[in-house]
């Protein structure tokens, strides 16, 4: 069973998924963090594959993508780190990129990579359903890697339900009309939105992400959803503070009661 | 034979296997409405006349082909100009931004954005946002708005907003990815004028199209002064490539015709310094569209240089990806100091001082045999803004 299928089934509310780039403050940060996360009590990992030219991101995830490329990081040096990553993480981990470095990795080298290494899924914004679906989907389901798909606001009816369709895992909801890091009150315009897709009665459970920052926004996001995704916000944090203890401390802000 | 479907884009938005429409669910709706409508929009008669209205009274179309006697002795070639730089705001540019303004008023838009790198397709954009009464945003990069500061401020006096891409590089891609941005954080109000054959579909057809009555006035304008509708080559400068897909288009499903475009060199493409992309680039993914990029092996997009800034992008539209990878037309790499002493020469033998982007495409003359062929050469802008890097440069 998919590591990401097995969280969803044990627990149905307050799931919480992290975002942290890669390479990210130091170049050999990135088992350290991911291991920090999952004993500070995070559901979900996701590490960003840095990128030059990430259009769905705001100027913090750009930032830490461009320091971690400065310093040398790139999706191969990625896999070497991950090489132990299941002796020391349990929970799922997926990895979020770009389409382009992912084609010129190639796609079977990089779905066996993934499988080997133990990646459960792939969030790759700037890849369409169609496109998956021509490129590479037989590839993914081959190793057994979940692609997930994200939805907005804008996102209409019919295609919600395409999404739902060819989604596995769980989908990506897309908060509002925003790149990653827009810091905004939640609107009524918004709960609209979470309250019609909740109606809808999707087979496949949601996250909700962009904007979710702190206990408040994660808790109203874990209303109309599985859980959420946090990302900018913890990027701001390892700007602060990178220490094994302040990352649990920011997790124990999120999840403690 | 060669079939015209070949060259032109498909129903799924490809040229061969390049194009596509590679873009965040985010900006997806928005393109869907442009695929949907776009063919439809541009063909009312009421946008045709619009369009071809302000084209003639407003642009001043048709833009004339001129006969270079001179340069036509030097080359015991018969050459023609065709004088995009006399267009109003002095480049093929504001082609495009007619019509998109035109089309994003059909979809009831009432923002525009669009992104620059030397700053012409900012003024052709402003320009007629001014012209409809339309809010403008211009993106630009940090380091462009520097060296290109003239038309930073001829934005300014039309009434548009110029925001600078302080990310990545700081030069046209980037102001690329934060118009993109932009777009996403504003995806119902705004249109995106794009402002050359790049980007998800359908902006590279949208542009071509909109581009087309380059080659449409050639034809017609060939047959007046030679009695046939086409000549031996056409040969355009390519950046993103839009002036060169709208002087190629009418002549794509015409073998008889070569097709020469025109890259920037930069340095030189054993340099690093450089943006000739067919070159120096291979496959894979740049703003929305499967196409030619210059980047590292990890895919990263790397920096391209040249002189012109007009050229200074690491991809090239999908359109010419196909072109140069069936071997439709042949591609050309131009250094810098070709490009200027082929601006000097220009200058000195017809009294033309053309954009240095368009000087690369003179240069062209050097580095193909043209002798006895019948040439036409689109000179897709003129060099009023390019007289601080002739100055800097030196050598006339």
């Amino acid at each position: 069973m998919n590591r990401i299928d097995e969280v969803f089934s044990k627990k149905k509310k307050g799931i919480l998924n992290i975002y942290f780039t890669a390479g990210y403050p130091k170049i050999n940060d990135t088992l350290r963090i991911a291991r920090t996360l999952e004993v500070a009590g995070v559901d979900i990992i996701e590490i960003g594959i840095p990128y030059s030219d990430p259009i769905a991101d705001g100027p913090t995830i750009q930032d830490s993508s461009q320091k971690a490329l400065d310093a040398g990081m790139s999706l191969k040096l990625l896999m070497r780190q991950l090489q132990d990553l299941r002796k020391h993480v349990k929970i799922p981990v997926i990895l979020m990129g770009y389409i382009n470095p992912v084609i010129q990795y190639g796609f079977t080298k990089f779905c066996h990579d993934c499988k080997e290494v133990g990646i459960d899924g792939v969030i790759l914004p700037d890849l369409p359903m169609q496109e998956y679906a021509e490129m590479c989907q037989g590839t993914f389901e081959e190793y057994g890697i979940y692609n997930i798909f994200l939805m907005t606001p804008q996102t209409s009816e019919k295609r919600v339900f395409q999404i739902n369709n060819a989604s596995k895992g769980f989908i990506y909801m897309v908060s509002s009309a925003s790149i990653t890091g827009a810091k905004q009150e939640v609107s009524q315009a918004q709960i609209d939105y979470f309250e019609r897709i909740q109606k809808m009665n999707l087979s496949v459970q949601r996250l909700i992400g962009f904007g979710i920052s702190n206990k408040e926004t994660f808790d109203n996001a874990c209303q109309y959803a599985s859980g959420a995704i946090i990302g900018s916000a913890f990027i701001n944090q390892l700007n602060k503070d990178d220490s094994d203890e302040a990352i649990t401390s920011f997790v124990g802000s999120i999840i403690n009661p | 034979m060669i079939s015209k479907e070949n060259y032109k884009v498909n129903s799924n938005g490809y040229y061969g296997k390049f194009g596509g429409a590679y873009v965040p669910e985010m900006l997806l709706p928005n393109i869907l409405e442009l695929q949907e409508n776009y063919l439809e929009i541009t063909s009312r008669p009421s946008f045709k006349k619009e369009f071809d209205y302000l084209l003639k009274d407003y642009v001043g179309r048709p833009t004339p082909l001129y006969l270079a006697q001179r340069m036509s002795e030097k080359y015991q070639a018969q050459i023609f100009l065709k004088r995009e730089d006399l267009c109003h705001t002095g480049a093929h540019k504001v082609n495009n931004t007619i019509g998109q303004i035109l089309l994003a008023k059909v979809l009831n838009k009432k923002k525009i954005i669009a992104e620059t790198g030397a700053g012409q397709h900012g003024v052709a954009t402003a320009t007629v946002c001014a012209l409809m009464g339309m809010e403008c945003i211009i993106y630009m990069g940090a380091v462009d708005m520097v060296r290109q500061r003239p038309n930073v401020e001829r934005m300014k006096i039309l009434g548009a907003e110029i925001r600078a891409a302080e990310s990545g590089s700081k030069t046209l891609k980037d102001a690329t990815n934060e118009a993109m941005r932009h777009w996403i954080n504003h995806p119902t109000d705004t249109h995106y004028i794009i402002g050359s054959v790049v980007g998800p579909h359908p902006y590279p057809d949208l542009v071509a199209r909109f581009q087309s009555v380059i080659s449409e006035e050639i034809k017609y304008q060939l047959i007046a002064q030679i009695g046939k509708d086409y000549p031996d080559m056409v040969i355009a400068c390519v950046g993103g490539g839009s002036n060169a897909a709208g002087a190629f288009y009418h002549y794509l499903d015409r073998p008889e015709v070569q097709l020469i475009a025109a890259e920037a060199a930069g340095l030189g493409i054993d340099n690093k310094k450089s943006a000739a992309t067919t070159f120096l680039g291979s496959e894979g993914i740049l703003h929305g569209s499967k196409t030619l990029l210059m980047q590292t092996a990890d895919g990263q997009v790397t920096e391209p240089y040249s002189i012109s800034a007009g050229l200074d992008y690491p991809g090239i539209g999908p359109i010419h990806a196909h072109l140069f990878d069936s071997g439709r037309a042949h591609f050309c790499a131009v250094t810098d100091e070709e490009a200027m002493h082929a601006g000097i020469g220009l200058s000195r033998l017809e009294g033309i001082i053309p954009a240095i982007e368009t000087a690369h495409a003179i240069s062209a003359l050097d580095k193909i045999e043209v002798k006895d062929k019948i040439v036409v050469i689109n000179v897709s802008g003129r060099g009023d803004k390019d007289l601080d890097t002739y100055i800097s440069w030196g050598k006339y």
